[in-house]
């Protein structure tokens, strides 16, 4: 797949998934050794709204739903970060390609950081409406445009890989 | 249990659904682009793009749609996948509905 971006949308990308990388530290695994190991970690549901939609529970039942979590959720850590480190590694000014692989991890690196200005912002389906409807001198405007932009790419993104 | 083992029926295989006890659900969120769901969908299960739109509909009309049924471990790994395409996904007996 070929893509094509200017050097500016570059430089914000590569601060946006920078951005996914401080947020989502490696995971933060149990004290004992051998469950370190294995990448089994701590199972408690987080209090940030960002991180609680990046990593939902699995169950309704919260014994279920830790249980789960600690088992799965440094793995998914390790995920969105491969994922974000991906785009920051590949993404370059001009045309550049990417391997199907490589256009994975941009699909989900996308989505994780839209899912983050979209919590943060709180959006709602009609988003889009909204932004049109927007001053540019309200302090919120930088952060709608760029959470559209992305919208926009990860639209265009999916329909090049069907 | 019983030393003498009831004679088992045989049923036409049409007929012989797997036992599918669990589900895993799909919840509608503002942010999940619909073009987004349904090429996971189908990139994930393999569904036709048919069955894939019909499912992000019903997530997006309804606020949630089954989207696969299994044994629970299937399930498990199912959700964990789409929490990977940052989908928010739940699983459940499938007897709750």
């Amino acid at each position: 797949m070929v893509a094509r971006f200017e050097a500016a949308e570059i430089s914000l990308l590569r601060s946006l998934v920078s951005m996914m990388l401080g947020l989502v530290p490696p995971g933060e695994t149990s004290d004992d050794p051998l469950e370190r190991a294995l990448g089994i970690g701590g199972g408690e549901a987080p209090s940030d709204p960002v991180l609680a939609r990046l990593f939902p529970s699995a169950y309704e039942d919260a014994n279920d739903a830790s249980e789960f979590r600690r088992y799965t959720e440094a793995t998914l850590r390790e995920g969105k970060r491969a994922d974000a480190q991906t785009v920051h590694d590949t993404a370059a000014p001009g045309r550049f390609e990417l391997t199907p692989e490589q256009a994975q991890a941009w699909l989900r690196a996308l989505n994780d950081v839209r899912l983050t200005l979209g919590t943060k912002l709180e959006v709602t389906e009609e988003v889009h409406d909204e932004i049109a409807m927007m001053s540019e001198d309200d302090p919120r405007y930088p952060a709608y445009v760029t959470y559209d932009w992305l919208t926009y790419l990860q639209d265009s993104l999916v329909r090049a890989l069907w | 249990m019983g030393t003498t083992a009831p004679i088992a029926v045989e049923r036409p295989s049409s007929d012989v659904r797997p036992d599918l006890p669990w589900v895993t659900i799909v919840w509608n969120d503002p942010v999940n682009l619909m073009s987004y769901v349904t090429y996971v969908f189908q990139t994930v299960f393999g569904y036709t793009r048919e069955k894939a739109e019909k499912l992000m509909l019903d997530v997006h009309h309804k606020g949630k749609a089954v989207v696969s049924s299994g044994t629970r471990e299937e399930m498990e790994r199912d959700v964990q996948i789409l929490h990977s395409y940052g989908l928010w996904a739940t699983l459940q007996p499938d007897s709750v509905k």
